[in-house]
């Protein structure tokens, strides 16, 4: 059998193997992958923050601004030169530090407080022109497209399907009469939305299996091409 | 039929059962049939109406935990954007992916330079790295492509690379292709770019979040999407490649068989129980 030569490949290989291992039964060779893959990943991340966040949009923009190179000064917002503002995110970055300590750590907040109140702006406001808008726009459709028969079907199917799934959502009367068929019917679309969730997670985790056999049957065994 | 021996079977030999099934037809393909689906052919289209030479941007935002579904979708698309002699600006979000994008966008430009045509990193094509800070890059990639990515993959100045003369902000672009593993990934270039600078965007995802992003499909916010290893193989046909997503669209449906047989078994055992029960 010509296996692979490459050293790499036969680690891979072996830690592929330990992971697998797990479906058998929990057992060493697991918990050395395991562990390898956490520590490893823990320096790796932390060395590329540094060298791609750190260093290139915080230290060297400051330190072109600040080292004497630039002619006017390190502050010239007024020629659209804002490195040397960069100052303040740094500092709130210091902050979180203080968290390593009881009796500073309430310094942290104010870094902490920037963080969210930045991201909850940010996905408010994404959330309402990407989703909300957008998306009762597109459900504001014609039922009754004259002469494409299966158009009119799907958008009656549709809109039945949204009025009886938020329908089945409404809960300041009791589920029973004409709310309760209602409800009832939008419950079948909603297991048939779960049903197909749930296929696709199938065929995602299916996917991770076929590609750890790709990778063993051709990269290590060189079983196929 | 009395089926309380299987409550009590070892879980084991359903997964000895998987096993067998994926590396069957791994093994010995069986070449079951493949249909191309519509949300892969605008996929395809998408890209294709994308004017000759121009500068597309790939947001690859996976690691090597999407690999199997992910790569192939990347290789695919690439070479569509290479043979169209697009640029493709590369970028990736996710902290464990940059050396994986990284491979697999070399190992397409290999593949062209093997065959004889003139590609350079830098020239022909970018990659700008990974940047942390999920949306509030892609908001910051707003206000210019270099002011986010100052440095690139390579350590390389992006302000004085040839591909990247004229590319200022993203309508810069004709196309954004998200190939998405999860968070961040196309719900959030839907929501921050596509809403907000209106650039045109299609969808590579993984089979886990294709389903959220079906009413952005509905809603045209999406040109196109390809699902899963389903629609990498979709895709891989439309290109006339047999690669590995069409290669594991076997075992892929034989592995779907075996779970559909296993809830319907699973159902039935628990229907016998409570016949029992009641008896």
């Amino acid at each position: 059998m010509n296996v692979s030569h490459d050293l790499g490949t036969w680690v891979a290989a072996f830690l592929t193997l330990c992971i697998l291992s797990f479906v058998y039964k929990d057992n060493p060779f697991y918990k050395f992958a395991e562990y390898l893959f956490v520590g490893v990943s823990a320096g790796y991340f932390i060395v590329l923050n540094y060298w791609t966040v750190i260093y290139s949009n915080l230290l060297d923009p400051l330190r072109t601004a600040f080292g004497g190179h630039v002619e006017g000064g390190p502050f010239r917002i007024e020629q659209g030169d804002y490195r040397a503002l960069l100052v303040i995110p740094g500092l709130l970055g210091v902050l979180l530090f203080t968290r390593l300590s009881r009796r500073t750590a309430w310094v942290s907040r104010w870094a902490l407080a920037v963080i969210i109140g930045v991201y909850a702006g940010l996905k408010t406001t994404g959330f309402a022109q990407g989703d909300l808008v957008a998306q009762v726009q597109a459900s504001l459709q014609p039922l009754w497209v004259p002469g494409h028969l299966w158009t009119s079907v799907n958008a009656i199917v549709f809109t039945v399907g949204l009025l009886t799934s938020l329908l089945y959502f409404f809960y300041s009367r009791e589920h029973k009469g004409g709310l309760g068929l209602a409800t009832r019917v939008g419950v079948l679309f909603l297991m048939v939305s779960f049903g197909a969730a749930y296929g696709y997670t199938v065929m995602s985790r299916v996917s991770l299996l076929i590609g750890r056999f790709q990778f063993l049957f051709s990269d290590w065994l060189h079983l196929i091409r | 039929m009395n089926l309380s021996a299987l409550e009590s079977l070892d879980r084991r030999w359903i997964f000895l059962g998987m096993a067998l099934l994926v590396a069957g037809p791994l093994l010995f393909p069986v070449g079951l049939p493949l249909e191309v689906s519509k949300p892969t052919q605008e996929y395809y289209d998408a890209i294709a109406a994308v004017p000759d030479g121009s500068p597309v941007l790939v947001a690859c935002d996976y690691d090597p935990g999407n690999r199997p579904e992910m790569v192939p979708m990347t290789k695919t698309t690439l070479r569509q954007l290479f043979d169209k002699h697009c640029k493709p600006i590369v970028l990736c979000l996710w902290n464990g992916g940059p050396g994986l994008v990284d491979q697999t966008l070399e190992e397409v430009a290999d593949e062209y330079r093997a065959r004889g045509v003139d590609l350079v990193s830098g020239r022909d094509y970018e990659n700008l790295g990974f940047k942390s800070g999920n949306e509030a890059v892609m908001v910051l990639m707003g206000q210019g492509i270099t002011n986010a990515f100052p440095r690139d993959q390579r350590d390389r100045e992006t302000r004085t690379l040839p591909v990247m003369k004229g590319i200022r902000d993203y309508s810069s672009f004709p196309l954004l292709v998200s190939v998405s593993g999860g968070y961040p990934g196309t719900k959030e270039w839907v929501q921050q770019v596509n809403s907000r600078f209106h650039l045109p965007m299609v969808s590579a995802a993984t089979a886990v979040s294709a389903p959220d992003y079906y009413p952005y499909l509905q809603s045209g916010q999406l040109r196109g999407m390809l699902g899963g290893m389903a629609g990498a193989a979709e895709y891989e046909k439309l290109m006339h490649e047999k690669g590995p997503a069409t290669r594991g669209m076997d075992a892929q449906s034989l592995a779907h068989f075996f779970v559909a047989a296993c809830i319907l078994l699973g159902n039935a055992v628990q229907w016998s129980r409570g016949k029992r029960g009641r008896a």
